[in-house]
């Protein structure tokens, strides 16, 4: 078993919403207001620090990303580092997917117990945390939330059919992260580009978004009756 | 509904919160020598007040922290928002 588990980890994944990735392309396809799709395994790290600390100039300089500082600040950029503020003391980093086997799980002799990350950069990050001997918190999170793209001239206001924030862009401007919830479900909500927002839903949740946003979009994707 | 100031986040819809009950209940020092009146009391005994009351709020939805609001009852307006550290705002003896 050890040997099956040892070769292809990233190939043995499912995403959350694999199962409506087809249903997703086909209804974007049918629309040029507003486009869905999910954004799978991007690397997420909870991180619970203060950010005048010690320990956060170290976290902070092997992300290369300052800290945000106030609610809904993002620092760093979309598809490569990015922190978003969720609280005056917890952080989220979010960069691209990497699986990178760990001591431990590769099958090298070093390496007692294997770290429960597979991402090289949060791996450095646990360490640099637990090296530190301060308080704090660093945890793979990549399996907590999935990532649903939304975009399109359309995509704003299917979003406010269901997210009690005002996501006007004199309230809500580009790259402009918050923690909400668009119907009943808690969401981080993301602004990434002026008609582009990303959803990021725990993974329990995400076939249900998916589900609202699709119905959500029914008025921009529908072939209209002639 | 109600629009109550987070003091981390600011705005946000009363759906987004949960609500926690009568602020400034003070633990009991020495739980253990409460008589079960005493301890009935500190669980589950509260002003009830019509008017302003100090209360706890959680952010759920959002930054998940804690904190207080002065709020009519009787009418629902929200009279301040204060962190757990910030001092008790005066409400001119009402409380
Ligand atoms: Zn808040």
């Amino acid at each position: 078993m050890v040997e099956q588990t040892g070769t292809d980890l990233a190939g043995l994944r499912r995403s959350p919403l694999a199962h409506l990735a087809e249903t997703l392309e086909q209804v974007s396809a049918g629309s040029d207001s507003v486009t869905v799709r999910e954004i799978p395994f991007l690397n997420m790290v909870g991180i619970r620090v203060d950010p005048d600390s010690a320990v956060a100039s170290t976290l902070a300089g092997i992300t290369g990303v300052g800290w945000p500082s106030a609610h809904g600040e993002v620092t760093g950029a979309v598809g490569d580092s990015a922190v978003l503020w969720l609280s005056p003391d917890e952080f989220l980093l979010v960069t691209e997917d990497a699986v990178e086997l760990p001591p431990g799980l590769d099958g090298s002799p070093d390496g007692a117990l294997p770290t429960i990350s597979t991402h090289p950069l949060t791996v450095r990050l646990v360490a640099a945390m637990a090296d530190s001997g301060q308080p704090g918190q660093v945890v793979d999170l990549s399996a907590n939330r999935t990532t649903l793209e939304i975009s399109g001239p359309h995509a704003r206001d299917v979003l406010e059919k269901g997210c009690p924030m005002d996501l006007h862009p004199r309230a809500f401007p580009v790259n402009t992260a918050v923690s909400t919830t668009l119907g009943p479900v808690q969401v981080m909500l993301w602004r990434t580009h002026e008609d582009t927002w990303r959803l990021m839903p725990r993974s329990s949740f995400a076939h249900f978004v998916a589900q609202w946003l699709l119905d959500a979009m029914t008025e921009f994707t529908a072939t209209p009756v002639s | 509904m109600l629009l109550i100031e987070c003091p981390y986040c600011g705005p946000r819809d009363e759906t987004e919160y949960h609500y926690g009950g009568e602020a400034h209940v003070p633990y009991p020092e020495d739980p253990a020598a409460l008589t079960d009146r005493q301890w009935g009391e500190y669980l589950f005994y509260r002003r009830n007040t019509k008017g302003l009351l100090a209360e706890r709020w959680v952010h759920t939805a959002g930054c998940r922290k804690w904190f207080n609001v002065v709020r009519d009852t009787a009418t629902y307006k929200v009279q301040s928002v204060y962190r757990l550290t910030d001092p008790r705002p005066s409400t001119g003896g009402a409380l």
